[in-house]
């Protein structure tokens, strides 16, 4: 990459066309877009990462709720800090393209809603997933006895093996019958 | 991947061990140095796979030198033990070129051996290949690494040929110690192709399916890279000549396709108007109200359709190529009427220069042909008109069969619906932060309704009270449909009172009494049914079924009362016709005899009046028309007047008096006002009733109601945006859609009934719209085809319609009904069934997951029985590994070797049949022989392996 931060090695292009769901200008522009968020300074580094802060500015992910997950599942730093490089940053495009299928979508979906990380959801993610979906203010959020049904109902319905948490299996097995949810579940550049 | 790729090898090398084996039972010496060489050939390739080219050139080269001058080359660069395996090679081939066809059916047994061997083959003969030509082509010894590709191209562009080469082989093949190895070479170009080409579809496909794996980019990165290298290598070796480059073009064009496709579904979905609008009143309102909405898209694209018919076939040839205003009686105001023709009062009653324009059937000439086409406009004129209803007729059965097809598994859907709107409703595509809002505002509406519905589920209540409550409610609602049933029939006869009153005489709210009941009626009755219905506590959605038909019941009663009243006047209009029709007949004959008598002449020209002066009949048809164009009009009217009055003044009222009102009016008395779901959803029925209805004898009208869906559009969208609250107690309505539909259905079939009968039995104006002259006005279509129709067809027409056809017909019909019938109730059966079956599957999953939680019981009774079972001592100690084993590789050869163990004991077929109770009987599997057992061990053997192993923890200590 170098100084010319917008060009991306041909060869590399074509791998990463091949890897992911995008097309070549949909690379292209996700580099472009990328190499805006990065500092001069980081520019010389190999590998650059951008951190959560300037990635969440995207307009794209601004108003998701699940912004700050998302960078956290996507991103491949080892301080935990969320920062994407350039292939996180793809990565997250591809899994969230036009294209990629529903497996992978909902494979990263159950990431993103696995709030603790360890695996499977549970009444807590569920809890923090329904908030985030019924926004920060008062009026729309749930009371703590519709929040209980509310938990208790999905558990119930999906919670195949009752041991009170959703794994990804079961996860997977509920999003597969859903009609809409590979097309909801897109960030388009 | 790699690690796949050696154990690919080391089960070559014992394939080739096996094959030395042989040859040496055969005692022919020269093949086993043969099978050397080849072993080495055969591993070359695999160090090229890897390792790139490097590798192989080597080999190859050596190869290639063989061909010309094959001991100094090979002397060259080689050791000297190669070098005797080339010079053996040299010979095989010549002694082969001198082979019999025998030597290639052994091959082809040998072929079917071991596909194993075959790939191995494979590669040499690729090599061999590449040798050839090199040999053939480059004269120069050495040949360079870099060559290395060029090669393969040539070997491609080639391959033809070569195979060709290897096909004579095959044919002069003789002698009998080379003929097993001559039957490998040949083997090499036709199953060796085949193997080749499935590793490589096999490389390519993992590599098309690369993305498909969430790993991180580097992992896969670094996978793609070896595949795309093997792919690389051996690709080329598929493709031949023209064959490869179609074979490029066509991935190529399977690409394009792929993405074109893409495009063009984003470019409909972007067509498809109002989207965002009825987003945002869901996101706000709930799927209902938006459910009405996108009811009242529907309808606009249909009346679309239908106002193209009509515009396009009826109303523009007339206006192109008809005569123009003023030219006959029928296109020109009367001379009694011209006076206020232009007033206004006059032309909002559609009387006037409306009445004779082509808003209505009279305007319409007769003549069977008009303009430079010869369009047959009456022809015409009937067929648009039947025409729209077999259309809406096809177009509303078939939305109702894809809504069905839609609901079809929607008792899966019900399973999930809170799981759904957890984790599938947010719309991750937002990028508005007011948007997002919205989202927010529609995602906990959601859960709030769901929540609802659960609750609505679970209530328990006093019976008898609701159910008494019921019965008071559907009597008081019975009593009001009665009344105001009565009241039409009351208006109705005052008004044809009226009707025989001068019209001067009346006043304005006398004219018009019937119209204003019957809006008052519409208006005031569904409140009231809803406020009643508030005693029956149903839910939201059961309770809106039920506002749906009685305001439909009463609509109905209305439309068909006021449809009497037509009837009578159209009678009325029908004997007053026929006496000025007599009239106009006589006075004609009298104009001609009196003309012929006094100028002596047979020769007359027609009557020399103005058209204006012409005496006319009242032309009912254009009357109908004109009462459903005022019905609709007026129908507008109250529509936009109610919602302008009912919603926005009082959202204003509300809104601003109370900041100085001693209650508080938002959340008192009168509030906001709620989208009325089912009045809106009926009144667009009832208006789209009225449009089938009118359309023949209004062309105008559908081009009206166009308009009229249009604005109602935005208009709607806006006063729900700025003067509605959401429902309180919110639902989806999803489901009812096709609820609506079916209302659609019966409105269109009631309004089919009397415009059918109209054309069938009533005699058409004998002076007005494009069927005057004809006795009825379907013998258009028997005009045209006696006179415009080769005289076979005519024929047939006639056969067609005779009865002794049409009774069989109708007979078929009812039996292909009955048929279709008793099939669907058959698949119904069939459904029910697998729905069982699902549901047991389900079942059985939980319970396998669950044995941990004890409840399965015969599973947890099996699995306390085990260990008591060590009874027998081997069978226990050959099943206890298996799991184990099982779980690590998910290989087949432990579950094969865990059946026996199984089968030895009666109860660990017990066990497994338990564990998957969809598996065939495992003791099938027993009695096969090993062989065949291997693969349907496997195919079986998964559930009741990941069964044990997939649960939380770890069974086994139990065993």
């Amino acid at each position: 990459m170098g100084t010319t931060a917008s060009q991306l090695r041909k060869d590399l292009l074509s791998e990463y066309q091949e890897l992911t769901f995008l097309t070549k200008q949909e690379i292209i522009l996700a580099h472009k877009r990328f190499s805006e968020l990065l500092s001069k300074e980081d520019r010389n580094i190999p590998t650059p990462r951008v951190p959560m802060e300037k990635v969440l500015s995207l307009p794209e992910l601004k108003s998701n709720p699940f912004r700050k997950r998302i960078c956290h599942v996507f991103s491949t730093s080892d301080m935990k800090d969320g920062s994407l490089t350039f292939e996180d940053f793809l990565d997250l495009l591809s899994a969230f393209s036009d294209s990629a299928t529903l497996e992978i979508k909902s494979h990263y979906a159950f990431r993103i809603f696995d709030f603790d990380d360890d695996g499977t959801l549970d009444g807590g993610d569920l809890e923090k997933l329904v908030n985030c979906l019924t926004g920060e203010t008062d009026d729309t959020r749930l009371t703590t006895e519709e929040m209980r049904q509310l938990i208790s109902n999905i558990l119930e319905e999906s919670d195949i093996d009752k041991d009170g948490t959703v794994n990804l299996s079961e996860f997977q097995h509920v999003i597969s019958r859903s009609p809409d949810f590979v097309s909801s579940f897109k960030i388009v550049l | 991947m790699p690690s796949q790729k050696k154990n690919d090898i080391a089960i070559r090398m014992e394939d080739v061990g096996i094959e030395i084996d042989g040859e040496l039972d055969s005692g022919s010496e020269d093949e086993a140095r043969w099978r050397d060489r080849n072993r080495k050939a055969k591993a070359s390739p695999r160090a090229r796979g890897r390792n790139g080219k490097p590798a192989t050139t080597e080999d190859e080269e050596e190869e290639e030198d063989q061909d010309e001058a094959p001991r100094k080359r090979a002397r060259k660069k080689k050791a000297s033990a190669q070098d005797s395996e080339e010079e053996e090679e040299e010979d095989d081939r010549s002694v082969k070129r001198k082979g019999t066809k025998a030597a290639g059916r052994k091959k082809k047994a040998v072929k079917e051996e071991s596909e194993e061997e075959e790939e191995e083959e494979e590669e040499e003969e690729e090599e061999k290949r590449g040798k050839k030509k090199k040999g053939g082509k480059v004269t120069s010894k050495k040949q360079k690494d870099e060559q290395n590709k060029e090669k393969k191209g040539d070997a491609k562009g080639k391959g033809g040929k070569e195979k060709g080469d290897g096909k004579d082989k095959k044919k002069k093949n003789g002698n009998s110690s080379s003929s097993g190895e001559s039957g490998d070479e040949d083997s090499l170009s036709e199953g060796e192709m085949a193997s080749l080409k499935e590793e490589v579809e096999e490389k390519k496909k993992l590599i098309a399916t690369l993305r498909n794996k969430p790993w991180r980019m580097k992992r896969r990165l670094k996978l793609l890279k070896e595949c795309q290298a093997f792919v690389e290598e051996f690709e080329g070796a598929l493709g031949k000549g023209k064959g490869r480059k179609l074979y490029a073009y066509k991935v190529m064009m399977a690409k394009k396709m792929i993405k074109f496709n893409r495009d063009f579904d984003n470019f409909k979905t972007a067509c498809i108007p109002w989207e965002r609008k009825i987003k945002e009143v869901e996101s706000h309102f709930g799927s209902s109200v938006a459910s009405y909405f996108i009811f009242l898209r529907w309808m606009y694209g249909l009346n679309l359709v239908l106002f193209a018919f009509m515009f396009g076939l009826v109303v523009l040839p007339e206006v192109m190529m008809g005569l123009p205003y003023g030219s006959i009686p029928r296109k020109t105001v009367p001379r009694a009427e011209q006076d206020r023709a232009m007033d206004i009062s006059v032309l909002l009653d559609f009387g006037g220069y409306c009445k004779y324009s082509i808003l209505f059937y009279g305007f319409y000439n007769d003549e069977r042909t008009i303009g430079v086409l010869q369009f047959r406009l009456p022809l015409s004129y009937l067929l648009v008109g039947v025409g729209i209803f077999g259309y809406s007729l096809m177009v509303v059965i078939r939305t109702m069969a894809r809504n069905s097809d839609e609901g079809g598994d929607g008792g899966d859907d019900g399973q999930f619906t809170f799981a759904f709107k957890m984790f599938t409703s947010w719309d991750y595509l937002i990028g508005n932060p007011e948007t997002a809002d919205n989202k927010y505002a529609s995602i906990t509406t959601s859960f709030k309704e769901s929540i609802v519905d659960e609750q609505e589920n679970q209530k328990d209540e006093n019976i008898h009270l609701r159910r008494f409550l019921r019965v008071l409610a559907n009597f008081l609602i019975l009593c009001s449909l009665g009344g105001s049933g009565f009241l039409i029939y009351f208006v109705v006869k005052r008004s044809q009172e009226f009707a025989n009153l001068d019209q001067d005489d009346l006043s304005w709210f006398e004219k018009n009494e019937v119209e204003f009941v019957m809006s008052l009626l519409g208006l005031v009755c569904p409140p009231l049914f809803e406020t009643i219905a508030e005693l029956e506590e149903y839910h939201p959605r059961i309770a809106l079924k039920w506002q749906l038909g009685r305001i439909f019941a009463l609509f109905l009663g209305n439309l068909y009362t006021f449809l009497f009243a037509l009837f009578d006047e159209v009678n009325a209009k029908l004997e007053k016709e026929k006496s000025i029709r007599n009239a106009t007949i006589w006075g004609l004959n009298e104009y001609y005899s009196n003309y012929s008598s006094y100028h002596n002449t047979t020769d007359i020209p027609p009557p020399d009046i103005h058209p204006a002066d012409v005496i006319r009949g009242p032309c009912w048809e254009t009357a109908v028309g004109i009462e459903f164009v005022k019905l609709t009009v007026s129908d507008i009217q109250v529509t936009y007047m109610t919602i302008l009055i009912g919603d926005f003044l009082r959202a204003m009222i509300v809104r601003f008096l109370n900041y100085c009102w001693c209650w508080d009016l938002e959340a008192g008395f009168p509030s906001y006002g709620e989208f009325d779901i089912s009045g809106n959803v009926l009144g667009l029925i009832f208006n789209q009733g009225m449009i089938w209805m009118g359309a023949f004898y209004a062309p105008g009208l559908v081009g009206l109601n166009v308009l009229r869906l249009l604005t109602s559009m935005y208009y709607q969208c806006w006063a729900v945006m700025s003067c509605n609250v959401p429902h309180e107690r919110v639902f989806k309505a999803s489901k009812s859609n096709n609820f609506y539909m079916g209302l659609l259905l019966l409105v269109l079939f009631l309004s089919l009934l009397p415009v059918v009968y109209t054309i069938m039995t009533l005699p058409p104006s004998f002076d007005c719209g494009p069927f005057s002259g004809r006795e009825q006005m379907y013998n258009v279509v028997m005009e045209t085809i006696e006179n415009d129709l080769p005289a076979f067809i005519g024929n047939i027409f006639t056969y067609a319609t005779n009865p002794g056809l049409i009774l069989p017909a109708v007979l078929l019909m009812v039996l292909a009904i009955y048929y279709l019938n008793a099939t669907s109730k058959n698949y119904q059966n069939a459904n029910l069934e697998l729905k069982k079956k699902m549901q047991m599957a389900r079942d059985e999953e939980k319970n396998r997951r669950n044995n941990k939680e004890n409840t399965n019981q015969v599973m947890q009774d099996l699995e306390d029985l085990l260990p008591n079972r060590s009874l027998l001592p081997p069978a226990a100690a050959e099943e206890k590994p298996p799991p184990e084993i099982v779980r690590e590789k998910g290989s087949k050869s432990p579950k094969v070797a865990k059946r026996p163990g199984a089968a030895a004991n009666g109860k660990g077929i017990n066990i497994q049949k338990d564990v998957s109770l969809a598996a065939p009987n495992p003791k099938a599997a027993v009695t096969h022989p090993p062989g065949p057992r291997g693969p349907s061990g496997n195919a079986r053997g998964p559930p009741p392996g990941p069964a044990r192993g997939r649960g939380r923890g770890t069974p086994p200590s139990r065993r």
